[in-house]
């Protein structure tokens, strides 16, 4: 009998740690059910295309003619493609060595690097250094290599927000780090209180853990809360002090509901408190096509940008980049053109305002509709949606459900999650599965379902939580639904 | 006798007794991080992200495909835009990398047709698109956009990759083979490179689980080993003999490592070889496998170069179609297959497509495959509908057939010859062995270089191989990669470098190279 090459014994311990909730037990059922004919409603990741938002024109445009550049030698070829997307195609196949099919700079296509540190000047009003921006495969991928960079071992804390996106604690898990939690205030809408983060930090050195690293997701994941000018700077002082490395997650800074605390990056506070701080602290800075109004989830396009970084820890990190060749190169041009967008006067322009404007609009109003229709609920508290693209609704769960939950063996959250989901084909992830405060509950849902599907879905919610809550809350005690 | 350890091997298996003493230094630097401390110093020498303070295993990973060498090539390009005139050549020619678009080969029009449609699916209702596009490119557009949900391409996908390419794949797979295969098998990733990371990173839990290389290899897998914290354990292909693997030698080297108390986890095959080119002789496959099997080891196949043969007399046989043909199933061997769309006649190296081909795991190892590519999301959409289209290219009668083949051929064949015309010009030159490129994009020459030139090098604290391999460079603007970069036999030396230039460029490389080595020899005889 041959030994057994590779059983779940002898499975590196850190790979069996990992948890993803996002893709985790309530999608796998939910694609079960699909399978079986249900229908399914995903709102467990956010994935804007998936629930009929429209790819903007003009990128596609771009990057079609990009693909099959001998399209433009075609004298037809105005008949389908505007003249500015023709141009602008020309443009970005002129800054490759060989167009779309060639390895590019292990960093990404130098000319396109250029166009996002120009974007980042535009937006902070500080120069920023192509050589310091780093293009990857979405942003998961620069946070990975930027983690694996970090951690040394298990006595390396990295600090993360509770509720926080997964990839963070199953990134950590993987390279074999600890997690250091610092949680979220839910009654003061999901705010930062310093205070927690030094006794979090505090509680952490106790255990003999060098903590090394702070994340903090502006807007938040899956909390939606906008980080104000304020907290921003006490967070960067706190790092100064503390000596930490910022990694600030800022993939849904293009999605901001409200007009009290609109975008401001992490790099924008810190070089406006000047030095020493502004040249003490480390930071990086990530971006992604996969949200804002682009939700260009499945180009795999995004980038890291460096801060206060030493050139040798670049070197460092270029090499590392440099095993995996390079990022691919449609998506390259899809953040070119995401940081580059059509101006006023290009022909396209009107069309491509328009179709931004609306899918933001929507999504606001979107973020209101689902707010409005969980406050509705009995015993479901919703903060408001300020950015990002979720919803996170606290459910209180009656002592009998949770005993229910006990008896079949599921953390409760996931209990109610997957009678959510038998009982209306809604596809959500438990709160669980981003950290939450013990005994309290909340489930992650996105807001991108069309808004014209959305009085119906808040109505089947409501419907399910309402009679699930009749049922647990009585005193006669059903045996489950 | 060949009783050597690769330098290479030597580093990461030395390198990994220190982690835990910078463990150590963390932890009594812990007591320096309070904040009056903090405030009161100002050298911030422990600062969080310095290369003292970073992970080991990055300092300890090397990747010469763009490692020194390129640096150095880059510099002397720009010095050459500055200043026209200020080098001895006009320009700098790659041929570090197997890039080939960036060489000059061209995409095949088929894939790139059927890419532009799906990257912008809003054209396929006019009808001015019929102009632009072939029909049959048309038609496999609507066919792959059916496959996916709502069409959207610009959403994130399973995590293994879109359904119904992925059924594409298996039945590309198992026409290629004659065997079936699962699409539930296959996991697309951004390239091939990825799906090597996730493996390694299952098979590897400490600098105790080790992981068999060919040597010369492919510098991804020493390169992800140290990033993992394992150790290679080398195997030595025999130059002598057309780089041909010896299971003896294997076995040797397997009770060597265990004595040392290395558990051996996984074989790595590259097939055809990279940077050697060999092609793997049917019985040395059905060795190979009989080998894992016995051991107990996981069988990583890579096989980026299977449509890359050049030679009559061979064949590209998966290991796959070996393993199953020998009558051996899932429970007899573990055999993890890697194709990417980066080489073969397409060369679509920017795009990251590729897949791997899980079989032979019990389903909790699967589950924990899938765990892993979740937290990823998915690869890159554009990428894997290529790599449906790369196992499933036009047929005969479709419209685009004709045109397609003529293009595969023409790649193809340019290549063999391109690769027969370096080898015969590398052996023509004193002191120069070079082995047949078989397969693959690379040949891998031999040098006889000289005491002078050795110690020339030392002076200048240089690997030899890398010395020559810079001279070459400053010289003729030829840019290869020494053969220290992929491990070779202690004392002897060697230099990859593409078949890829243009054959336009092929001759005038030849004849700079050949100056360049008549000259450098004249130098440095004894």
């Amino acid at each position: 009998m041959s030994p057994k090459a590779l059983d779940y014994d002898s499975l590196n311990e850190n790979v069996k740690k990992v948890q993803y909730a996002v893709r985790g037990e309530l999608y796998l059922r939910a694609s079960e059910l699909q399978k079986e004919g249900k229908k399914i409603i995903f709102t467990n990741v956010g994935n804007p295309h998936a629930l009929g938002q429209k790819p903007l024109t003009f990128p596609r445009q771009v990057v079609a003619l990009c693909q099959a550049p001998f399209l433009l030698d075609d004298p037809n070829v105005g008949l389908i493609f505007p003249a500015d997307a023709i141009a602008r195609a020309k443009h970005y196949l002129s800054l490759t060595s060989g167009g779309l099919g060639a390895y590019s700079d292990s960093r990404g296509l130098p000319g396109i690097r250029k166009e996002v540190a120009e974007f980042i000047e535009r937006r902070d009003g500080y120069p920023s250094d192509p050589e310091l921006i780093f293009l990857t495969d979405g942003a998961s991928k620069g946070v990975m290599q930027i983690l694996n960079t970090i951690i040394r071992g298990e006595g390396d804390g990295i600090l993360v927000p509770v509720p926080q996106y997964p990839l963070y604690s199953a990134t950590i898990s993987l390279f074999g780090g600890s997690l250091v939690p610092y949680y979220l205030e839910e009654t003061a809408n999901w705010g930062l209180d310093v205070n927690n983060l030094r006794q979090s930090v505090a509680e952490a050195r106790k255990r003999g853990i060098t903590v090394r690293a702070m994340v903090i997701i502006n807007p938040g994941n899956p909390t939606g809360q906008c980080l104000s000018e304020a907290n921003l700077k006490e967070i960067i002082r706190f790092c100064y002090l503390e000596n930490l490395v910022l990694l600030g997650d800022e993939v849904y800074q293009q999605n901001i509901y409200q007009d009290e605390r609109p975008f401001i990056s992490a790099r924008k506070v810190l070089l406006d408190m000047g030095p020493p701080i502004s040249k003490g602290v480390q930071l990086v800075s990530f971006h992604t096509v996969s949200k804002g109004y682009w939700g260009e989830c499945g180009q795999r396009g995004g980038y890291f940008e460096m801060t206060n970084i030493p050139p040798q820890t670049v070197d460092e990190i270029y090499k590392i980049a440099s095993i995996s060749l390079s990022p691919n190169v449609p998506g390259q041009i899809f953040l070119g053109l995401m940081v580059n967008p059509p101006k006023p006067g290009d022909i396209s322009y009107l069309k491509f305002v328009t179709e931004s404007k609306g899918i933001l609009e929507s999504l606001r109003r979107r973020a209101q509709i689902m707010t409005d229709g969980f406050n509705s609920c009995r015993n479901v508290v919703c903060n408001f949606t300020e950015g990002a693209m979720y919803s996170f609704p606290q459910i209180h769960l009656p002592p009998k459900a949770i005993e229910a939950a006990k008896k079949a063996r599921k953390v409760p959250d996931v209990f109610y999650c997957l009678k959510l989901l038998e009982a209306t084909g809604i596809s959500t992830v438990p709160g669980s599965g981003f950290g939450q405060k013990e005994g309290v509950f909340h489930l992650r849902t996105t807001i991108l379902p069309a808004e014209e599907d959305m009085p119906a879905i808040m109505d089947s919610f409501k419907k399910f939580n309402d009679e699930f809550m009749a049922q647990y809350e009585d005193n006669r005690g059903y045996s489950r639904m | 006798m060949r009783r050597i350890v690769a330098r290479r091997a030597k580093d990461c298996y030395l390198a990994l007794t220190s982690p835990s003493s910078f463990f150590h230094r963390s932890l009594s630097s812990t007591s320096s991080s309070s904040p009056a401390d903090s405030m009161g110093s100002s050298s911030k020498s422990s600062s969080a992200l310095s290369v003292d303070s970073i992970n080991p295993k990055v300092l300890k990973c090397e990747y010469a495909v763009r490692g020194e060498i390129v640096n150095i090539a880059q510099r002397l390009q720009q010095e050459l835009q500055e200043k026209p005139g200020s080098h001895p050549f006009d320009e700098i020619l790659y041929c570090n990398i197997g890039n080939p678009q960036s060489l000059g080969q061209q995409p095949i029009t088929f894939f790139r047709e059927v890419l532009a449609l799906c990257d912008h699916p809003a054209i396929l209702d006019r009808s001015e698109t019929q102009g632009l596009f072939s029909a049959d490119s048309i038609e496999r557009a609507w066919q792959i956009l059916d496959q996916i949900p709502g069409r959207a391409t610009g959403a994130y996908s399973h995590s293994q990759g879109i359904k119904g390419l992925r059924d594409t794949i298996a039945a590309g797979i198992a026409e290629r083979d004659g065997f079936p295969a699962d699409p539930n098998d296959v996991f697309l990733t951004d390239g091939a490179s990825p799906a090597v990371h996730m493996m390694m990173q299952l098979l590897i839990s400490s600098e105790s689980d080790g992981i068999l290389c060919p040597i010369p290899q492919y510098p991804l897998y020493s390169a992800s080993i140290a990033l993992h914290g394992g150790t290679l354990v080398p195997y030595y292909l025999d130059e002598v003999a057309g780089w041909g693997l010896e299971i003896s030698d294997l076995k040797k080297q397997v009770e060597d490592a265990r004595s040392k108390g290395i558990t051996i986890r996984a074989l790595v095959v590259i097939n055809p070889g990279n940077p050697t080119g060999q092609v793997l002789a049917e019985d040395n496959q059905r060795e190979i496998v009989d080998f894992c099997k016995e051991e107990g080891l996981v069988l990583l196949a890579d096989e980026v170069y299977q449509e890359n043969v050049y030679v009559p007399d061979k064949k590209f046989h998966s290991f796959k179609k070996i393993a199953r043909s020998m009558g051996y199933g899932e429970k007899d061997i573990s055999l993890v297959s890697f194709q990417s769309v980066s080489k073969g006649y397409y060369g679509e190296c920017g795009k990251r497509g590729g897949y791997m081909e899980v079989t032979g795991f019990s389903p909790n190892i699967r589950e924990q495959i899938y765990k892993v590519a979740s937290v990823n999301l998915c690869s890159n959409i554009s990428g894997q509908i290529l790599a449906s289209l790369v196992m499933s290219p036009p047929k005969v009668g479709d419209e685009s057939y004709e045109s397609y083949l003529a293009e595969k051929n023409g790649i193809l064949s340019s290549l063999a010859r391109r690769a027969k015309t370096l080898e015969d010009a590398l052996n023509s030159l004193k002191g120069v062995t070079c082995n047949k490129a078989e397969g693959a994009m690379y040949l891998f020459p031999r040098i006889e270089l000289p005491q002078k030139a050795i110690k020339a090098a030392e002076a200048a604290k240089t690997a030899p191989d890398a010395f020559y391999v810079k001279r070459l460079l400053h010289a003729t603007g030829i840019v290869v990669v020494p053969g220290s970069g992929f491990g070779q036999v202690p004392g002897t030396w060697h230099f990859r470098t593409t078949i890829l230039p243009q054959e336009d460029k092929i001759p005038a490389i030849v004849s700079r190279l050949t100056e360049f080595h008549q000259k450098f020899m004249d130098e440095f005889r004894d």
